[in-house]
């Protein structure tokens, strides 16, 4: 088991300096340089070269990528060009914020796709399971961002419910200490910054966690169906259960295992989600942020999110894997 | 005690309503004193005169809520006393002689002297501050402070000085504040002496503004003003339409229609000092004059305006608008098809000979921009011009522009907030600037004697000769004036100001 931690842990790293060193090029070879952009109307061609030489562009991209990887392993990832401070600060001042909205949209598509798995599972066969998978093609169909539009005019304009974009109203002052708002006003039981703080992620969470939960429904009631037919549910039914304790009891409990593996590997992708669905809602988070990032060409700062982006897709499949193998007795003995 | 299935579903349904029975409902912020606003891009720095932010017109309106300018600016892009009462040069133009207005105090309450504009000035000249602006600033220095009286010598003569002191980079920062605190602590908590304090600021999401009291305009009518940060338009929409915000810009012309006739809210469109135009490269088939100016006669930038932007813009034909100091009325290019087609056979093309080039756009950075290019291929078609389309990101567009190798022809808008005539056709068409692509020795001697021209009205008149001359050559094709729509709550005054900026300063309760 410590083998093989140390296998992934090793390959983590791989992937990581693989990531750092295609993103570092990337962003340098695509078309749109940060310096022209930056350029007053009277610059000279001496003014371009020293603008160039300030940010380190006039240097060859491996000796720029050499020079990046050595403060980086430091903690020093540079200094945003377009806001002018460090990036890392920038980062972890926004990454809360986002963690958030994913773990609401994750914790949403779970509890919303269960229910109608086991709904659908339950009802197999009816109208139901009809019903509810003509739902779940729907949430499917139809991307995050234009889930969000669909909110945002029905519960934000024609029953405003909801606020439009933010993460916290403006007028609110937080006592917090971290980023992480929703979890702290659960701790020191604020409940009207709770609401408030709810009242501007509900929608952007349920944007994200549709299209996941219909893919946690789809597979999870494929998988109840498939316990059903199991002699453990068949002894559970001779026993005189009903079909639902059945279910639920019985089935559910071996049914959900890929579910999980599922839904961890998807948080991943749902966290890629963010970065329309923030800068739809003018949601605070690293998305968000990382748009501005690209338009303005702030290469320190794109690399940087593109990094911890990668940091947080490696750490959760790692996660997953080594959790499935706890979970799954035919791997843990294996 | 065991909690049926019944009682769990009773106690999440009761959880539900109370958590919508929590929600406030949308946010009402136009009560009063309050003001909310929902701005079209986000603020990335506070110090208003260093880094890329400095140089963004678009955010000028919400530093200039906070800092005043050097000279104030009216709403009609005329110049006003701001900090500086007084300004102007000596009878020789070798100094620069400054009047700072008394009583005005910074944020914290310190004193606003003479010495923080000496300072400020100083600042911006260094190279190493890192002002974009400071090949301007640079061109006086040796500072004297007397009283509130500053004098400075002229280094290099440049005409347009007082009028950048009310543009890009041109705000007073305060001495000993800024000294005391360095750039983070004032990124942190910045101070001015503008309208508004600001009081609170998340970055990516809002502003909190709080009125200064001992403005020396006046405390501005709205106590708070929050701007928040919303770049989607259609979230901006969504903002006002749901009176979460009472203002909003920069939206879709269609969604300006619909919205003004709704209950509540009103519109205003103001041409601005944001103008759409044609770069045309000195390469290929733009060396032929009768190509550049077939190119120039064959659109119809009315009926482009007309059926694309909903009316909302005013058609221009050279990069000088009727508000600019360098307007001439008499420049005329026009709608020509039938000379487009003289001119393109005269060279050998024609409908069934094209000539061909490519254009550059972008797609979705300025309203229809994309579309009014395809429009204007269709209308080039017609006459024999082939065009192709190439689709760009802005920031290609820079990268392509700085390095002098744009596509023959390339969309882009030009903004110019003082409207002089250097900032707008003297950068977009000297050579030798990083921001023209067209390099014509005959222009370029035309231009450089007007880069340090100290008469005023020779200066203007060399300006509009060389618009002229720049129609008569067809060595760019002006295509019209934008038009800002301001979408408000009825319940509020909004007064636009020609540059663009949206200033809460000029709003008021109605």
């Amino acid at each position: 088991m410590s083998r093989n931690l140390l296998i992934r842990l090793g390959s983590t790293m791989v992937t990581l300096f693989g990531v750092a060193l295609i993103v570092f090029i990337l962003v340098r070879v695509v078309p749109g340089n940060p310096i022209a952009m930056m350029l007053p109307p009277g610059a000279s061609d001496a003014d371009i070269a020293l603008l160039t030489a300030h940010y380190g562009l006039d240097k060859p991209i491996m000796t720029q990528f050499w020079i990046w990887l050595g403060r980086a392993l430091q903690g020093d990832f540079g200094t945003s060009i377009s806001l002018r401070q460090d990036v890392m600060s920038l980062i972890f001042g926004r990454l809360p914020a986002t963690l958030e909205l994913a773990t609401l949209a994750l914790l949403i598509a779970m509890a919303l796709g269960g229910a109608l798995a086991i709904t659908a599972a339950r009802f197999r066969g009816t109208a139901v399971e009809t019903g509810i998978d003509l739902a779940n093609g729907a949430s499917l169909a139809m991307p995050d961002f234009l889930w969000g539009l669909t909110f945002i005019l029905l519960f934000g304009v024609l029953i405003p419910v909801f606020a439009i974009s933010g993460r916290v109203s403006p007028t609110l002052d937080l006592p917090f200490v971290t980023g992480f708002y929703l979890i702290e006003s659960i701790l020191r039981l604020r409940v009207d910054i709770f609401l408030d703080l709810m009242r501007h992620m509900l929608m952007p969470a349920l944007a994200l966690a549709l299209p996941l939960a219909a893919v946690i429904a789809q597979l999870l009631k494929t998988s109840l169906k498939e316990a059903m037919q199991q002699d453990y549910v068949m002894l559970a039914r001779t026993k005189g259960f009903s079909e639902t304790r059945v279910l639920i009891s019985e089935a559910l409990r071996n049914a959900v295992i890929p579910t999980l593996t599922l839904a961890g590997v998807q948080f991943t992708f749902l966290i890629g989600g963010t970065v329309i669905v923030e800068r739809l809602f003018s949601y605070e988070g690293l998305g968000n942020m990382a748009i501005d990032a690209v338009i303005n060409r702030d290469l320190p700062l794109i690399q940087g999110i593109v990094l911890v982006f990668a940091l947080i897709f490696v750490i959760i499949n790692l996660i997953v894997d080594l959790s499935y193998a706890l979970l799954n007795p035919r791997l843990r003995h294996g | 005690m065991t909690t049926s299935r019944r009682d769990l579903l009773k106690i999440g349904a009761l959880g539900g309503a109370a958590l919508i029975a929590g929600f406030p409902g949308a946010e009402v912020s136009a009560q009063g004193s309050e003001l909310t606003i929902a701005y079209n891009v986000n603020l990335p720095s506070w110090d208003p005169t260093v880094g890329p932010s400095a140089v963004n017109p678009t955010i000028q309106a919400i530093y200039q809520s906070v800092f005043d300018m050097y000279i104030a600016q009216n709403p009609d892009l005329s110049f006003a006393p701001g900090l500086l009462t007084k300004w102007g040069w000596n009878d020789d133009k070798t100094k620069v002689e400054m009047e700072v207005r008394d009583g005005v105090t910074w944020h914290d309450g310190s004193p606003f002297t003479a010495e923080d504009v000496a300072w400020s000035l100083e600042r911006a000249g260094k190279p190493e501050t890192g002002n974009p602006i400071q090949f301007v600033w640079s061109k006086i220095g040796n500072f004297k402070v007397d009283g509130n009286k500053i004098t400075a010598d002229v280094k290099e003569f440049e005409p347009v000085l007082f009028k950048w002191m009310s543009f890009l980079t041109g705000y007073v920062l305060p001495k000993a504040y800024y000294e005391k605190v360095g750039a983070e602590g004032f990124e942190k908590a910045p101070i001015g002496t503008g309208p508004y304090m600001m009081e609170k600021f998340e970055r990516n999401a809002f502003v909190r503004l709080k009125a200064n009291p001992n403005y020396w305009g006046g405390k501005p009518a709205f106590e708070t003003v929050i701007i928040k940060f919303v770049p989607d338009s259609t979230s901006r929409v969504a903002e006002v339409e749901s009176g979460s915000s009472q203002v909003t810009l920069e939206i879709p012309y269609d969604e300006f229609d619909r919205l003004k006739a709704k209950d509540g809210l009103a519109g205003i469109t103001t041409p601005i000092s944001d103008i759409g135009m044609i770069f045309l490269n000195d390469i290929d088939v733009m060396l032929d004059k009768n190509v550049r100016l077939a190119a120039h006669h064959a659109i119809d930038k009315q009926l482009i305006i007309d059926r694309l932007l909903n009316g909302y813009g005013i058609p221009i034909d050279t990069l000088e608008t009727p508000q600019y100091a360098a307007y001439d009325a008499s420049i005329k290019v026009g709608y020509d098809p039938e000379k487009a087609k003289t001119l393109l056979a005269a060279s050998g093309f024609g409908p069934d000979k094209p000539v061909k080039f490519k254009i550059q756009t972008t797609k979705g950075f300025k309203p229809k921009d994309y579309e009014m290019i395809q429009a204007i291929v269709g209308m080039w078609r017609k006459v024999g011009i082939e065009a192709e389309i190439e689709i760009y990101e802005i920031a290609k567009h820079y990268e392509l522009r700085a390095a002098d190798t744009l596509a023959p022809a390339a969309f882009y808008n030009w903004g110019n907030a003082i409207g002089d005539p250097t900032t707008s056709t003297g950068f977009a068409m000297f050579g030798p600037s990083p921001h023209s692509v067209w390099d014509s020795k005959d222009l370029i001697d035309m231009i450089i004697p007007l880069w340090g021209e100290k008469d005023e009205t020779k200066r203007i008149a060399g300006w509009k000769a060389v618009s002229k001359y720049i129609a008569e050559q067809g060595y760019v094709i002006p295509l019209l004036q934008y038009v800002q729509p301001i979408i408000h709550a009825k319940s509020v005054k909004v007064t636009p100001h020609v540059s663009g900026a949206l200033l809460p300063a000029l709003m008021s309760p109605a």
